[in-house]
């Protein structure tokens, strides 16, 4: 017999941050730090987020490398990535604050790649004028997550790990806590608090090939979205240029963008670097919009590597830097590839990467327009614009995380206690027995898997209307489908098929914005290329989309660009020089 | 495309057997592309943990034909040919169901362990040779196989005396560190109980980070333990030799 059991329990925090990725964990530690009562909740065990995974480095203007290095710069080079439709404010405060950020890591523990003179070494990246990404190896996010992991653990922040939401709770308009479910159980709990901060990462898993685990279903989006938040930059989806294409089972897993940074060289199956032919000043090192097209229209071309993609080469770097520079990338081709890359070169392919898209948040406090309602890291909208730069997200997450952790200690230490609805937990509860004892049930995995193709072949690097409409139509398909989803075997005991029940909602919701934002932009920039609107379009230029729920139906608009004045003259001289 | 047998174990704290799957072995595939496509086709409730199928999370670990492995690390074709492989949880941590292990406790003791705490007079200036060695212990995923088959926590189930080889990795990375100013020798000799490790070495063998877990962080951390209560002139003049 399955447990319908709507049993909960509950627990009380000032602050409730959800997920434990770089930027959660920041946030977490700087409630606490301002001594809020903080909760850090997490759908994996702790330090597994997503972010262990990032391999190339935290960009900051600490100009160890290249002295005439400063903010400015960076700055400059994060619009210029971004196609000029980031929000101003942020990239401005990431890059200002970014070199604290990670001299902080440092002081509580991080042990970065050292330069000669044994200060933290930097290394070059794709779009970065100087050498800036503080680095270790090519395993830099594993060492930023244990960092903050162990200096959060010791800061008394309480954990709940295996633990997923699935529902923001409000008072009238504001947001004050969340309904989840224990992944080792099955059991449900209430967190009630006074602000919430999400931080659940992106929405690779929207996609076939993509670079992003199995939690990066868009539930902060989501959550976000259905508490009445804007969401913002939805059709730029990062397509990082360079995924294993092979063998099929890691098809789309990530050939970090340092094999280019320490002098890879792209080439097709003629030996050709066809990287001239697409951006000749700055070649293996333009930015990543940019080589994910080179890659695809070489491919489509028929100039492509035998399992479809193209060839990178490191080797001449010989084995040793190799080795000691690239471990895990050396590793990762030798024992899932059989592939030496000191000696041959690797065959790689766009990927699903990164969202640049997302909660559309203060850049001072992190805060939505929801009031109560925070959201640091990839889960956010602005900093990026069109197209992010790598380097870029880590640096992000702790400087906005820092931010969205003061902003929600603030907010929380001012807000009255809320009061709990108790038919928004029991409705959030209904919801997840519902999947259970539905006979002839939809198969979750099948529908996942339907959705992705959706989005791959239609909402993919190259977009046109036609397709984007069919997708549309795909999407309602898939949404009535997804209504009658079930658990066709097993109880609430980690089960992972309830699980994707569940996270599918979330990804429809995330699939549809995404497809409708990119229907909207009717110009190409950045990650969005539109065959139908090959050129970059003034109007569009100055305005980035909105997606927002309005009374059940998801509406997009456009808003102007956030500007911040005094900085107009760092701008126009970047697009001076860029014209050049 | 050839088919496989799979043997994989199947129950929770109230017992389980091992139940046959067979799988489409596709070329390069790896033991959890096995697993996910038993989840995809036959047994959509088999529980087990991942995250990032490039063996740099530490999620999947597991144990293949009885050995501790990744599972997204384990190529079927480095598995004796033919053969049935079998897919089992770590042995050492309490089961919760199928493929996946309470693992709380390694929290708990990471908790135990007193945080990097800078020296006074820490400058922040650090030469690269200096930290070789700690950045090999900060290597460390948490896959927790070292801890799973150390016969001190599979065999004697000594939890509460014994931090267990990651922990001793742990420390081994903080007191190395050329800026950390605490001393965790009492730490390690009693509480830690780095005296039960008779230093067999099966943890290094199973690291999938290549971490000399016993050569470069245990033996040391014994010897400087010896040193120091045991040994306490030897203590005194290390420290005057190695003082800046
Ligand atoms: C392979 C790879 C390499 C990369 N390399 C780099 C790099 O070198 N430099 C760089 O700057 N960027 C890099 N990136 C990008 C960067 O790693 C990510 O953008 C960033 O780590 C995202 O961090 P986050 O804190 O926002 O979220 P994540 O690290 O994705 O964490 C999300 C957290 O939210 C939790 N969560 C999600 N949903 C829920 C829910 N419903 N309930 C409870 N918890 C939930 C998850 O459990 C997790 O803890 C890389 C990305 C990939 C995939
Ligand atoms: S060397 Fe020590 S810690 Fe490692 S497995 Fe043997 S007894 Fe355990
Ligand atoms: S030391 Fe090695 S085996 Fe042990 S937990 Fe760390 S990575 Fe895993
Ligand atoms: S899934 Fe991350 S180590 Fe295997």
């Amino acid at each position: 017999m399955t447990d319908t059991s709507c049993k909960y329990e509950t627990h009380e925090h000032d602050v409730i941050v959800i997920g434990a990725g770089g930027a959660g964990l920041r946030a977490a530690i700087e409630c606490s730090a301002q001594g809020a009562r903080t909760a850090l909740i997490c759908k994996s065990l702790l330090g597994k987020a997503h972010t262990v995974m990032a391999e190339g480095g935290i960009a900051a203007a600490l100009a160890h490398m290249d002295g005439q290095d400063n903010w400015q710069t960076h700055f400059q080079d994060t619009l210029y990535g971004g196609k000029y439709l980031n929000n101003w404010r942020m990239a401005q405060l990431h890059a200002q604050e970014a070199p604290e950020r990670v001299r902080e890591l440092e002081r509580w523990g991080a042990v970065f790649d050292r330069t000669p003179d044994g200060k933290i070494m930097q290394r070059a990246f794709g779009g970065h004028t100087w050498r800036r990404l503080a680095h270790v190896g090519d395993r830099t996010g594993l060492e930023l997550i244990r960092t903050l992991q162990d200096k959060g653990v010791h800061q008394g922040i309480d954990v709940f790990m295996e633990c997923t939401i699935t529902r923001l709770l409000k008072d009238g308009q504001r947001v004050c806590g969340a309904f989840g479910y224990w992944r080792q159980t099955g059991r449900f709990v209430v967190f009630q608090a006074k602000a919430v901060v999400l931080a659940t990462g992106g929405i690779g898993k929207c996609f076939k090939i993509t670079s992003n685990s199995w939690e990066s279903t868009g539930d902060g989006h989501a959550l976000a979205y259905q508490a009445g938040a804007q969401l913002v930059d939805m059709e730029f989806m990062q397509f990082h240029p360079t995924g294993m294409v092979w063998p099929p089972g890691v098809m789309g897993l990530l050939v970090t963008e340092a094999v280019r940074g320490e002098g890879g060289l792209l080439c097709n199956n003629q030996g050709q670097r066809f990287m001239e032919k697409y951006d000749p000043k700055r070649m293996e090192l333009s930015t990543r919009d940019v080589v994910a097209r080179a890659i695809y229209t070489e491919v489509k071309e028929g100039r492509g590597s035998p399992h479809g993609g193209c060839f990178l080469d490191i080797s001449h770097r010989g084995a040793e830097t190799i080795k000691r520079k690239l471990p895990s990338m050396y590793h990762q081709f030798k024992e899932l590839a059989d592939v030496d890359i000191t000696k041959e070169p690797m065959e790689v392919g766009p990927t699903a990467h990164y969202t640049m898209g997302g909660i559309k948040v203060d850049a001072d406090t992190g805060a939505s327009g929801v009031p109560g309602l925070y959201a640091a890291g990839e889960c956010t909208g602005g900093v990026n614009g069109a197209n992010r730069l790598g380097g870029n997200s880590l640096s992000d997450l702790i400087v906005f995380g820092q931010r969205a952790g003061a902003g929600a200690a603030a907010y929380a230490s001012q807000a009255a206690a809320p009061r709990l609805d108790q038919e928004q937990v029991e409705a959030a509860a209904r919801e997840m027995t519902s999947y259970f004892g539905r006979p002839s049930a939809e198969d979750p995995y099948r529908l996942h898997l339907d959705l992705q193709n959706t989005m791959q072949n239609l909402v993919g690097i190259f977009r046109e209307e036609k397709d984007l409409t069919t997708a549309l139509a795909r999407l309602e398909e898939l949404k009535q489908r997804a209504a009658k989803v079930g658990v066709v075997e097993g109880q609430r005991i980690y089960n992972p098929g309830w699980h994707l029940c569940r996270d599918l909602a979330n990804m429809l919701i995330c699939a549809e914005a995404i497809t409708r934002a990119a229907l909207w932009r009717k110009e190409s920039r950045g990650a969005h290329s539109r065959l139908d609107f090959p050129q970059y379009d003034d109007y569009f230029g100055e305005h980035n989309l909105l997606v927002q729920n309005d009374g059940g139906v998801m509406k997009v608009e456009p808003c102007p660009v956030v500007k911040v004045p005094e900085l107009i003259p760092l701008v126009e001289q970047r697009k001076a020089r860029e014209k050049k | 495309m050839s088919s496989r047998v799979f043997k994989v174990w199947r129950g929770d704290k109230s017992g389980g057997r091992f139940v046959d799957y067979q799988v489409q072995a596709e070329e390069g595939m790896v033991v959890l592309d096995a697993i996910h496509q038993i989840q995809r086709t036959q047994a959509p409730d088999l529980a087990c943990r991942w995250n990032c199928k490039a063996a740099k999370c530490g999620s999947c670990g597991a144990e293949v034909n009885g050995k501790p492995r990744l599972m997204c690390k384990t190529r079927l074709d480095a598995l004796p040919p033919g053969d049935v492989v079998s897919v089992s949880p770590m042995r050492s941590f309490p089961l919760i169901r199928d493929l996946v292990t309470d693992v709380s406790w390694n929290f708990q003791v990471n908790q135990k362990i007193p945080p990097f705490t800078p020296r006074p007079d820490a400058t922040w200036i650090m030469q690269q040779e200096d930290v070789d060695r700690v950045q090999e212990f900060r290597k460390c995923i948490e896959c927790f196989l070292c801890q799973n088959v150390c016969h001190v926590l599979r065999e004697h189930d000594l939890k509460q005396h014994f931090f267990g080889p990651r922990f001793f990795v742990r420390i081994a990375s903080l007191q190395m560190h050329p800026m950390d100013g605490l001393d965790r020798m009492a730490l390690l000799k009693d509480q830690a109980g780095l005296g039960l490790c008779n230093v067999t070495k099966c943890c290094t063998e199973v690291c999938p980070e290549e971490i000399h877990i016993t050569d470069n962080a245990i033996i040391p951390m014994k010897e400087r333990v010896v040193d120091r209560y045991y040994d306490p002139l030897a203590w005194l003049w290390r420290k005057i030799r190695h003082a800046p």
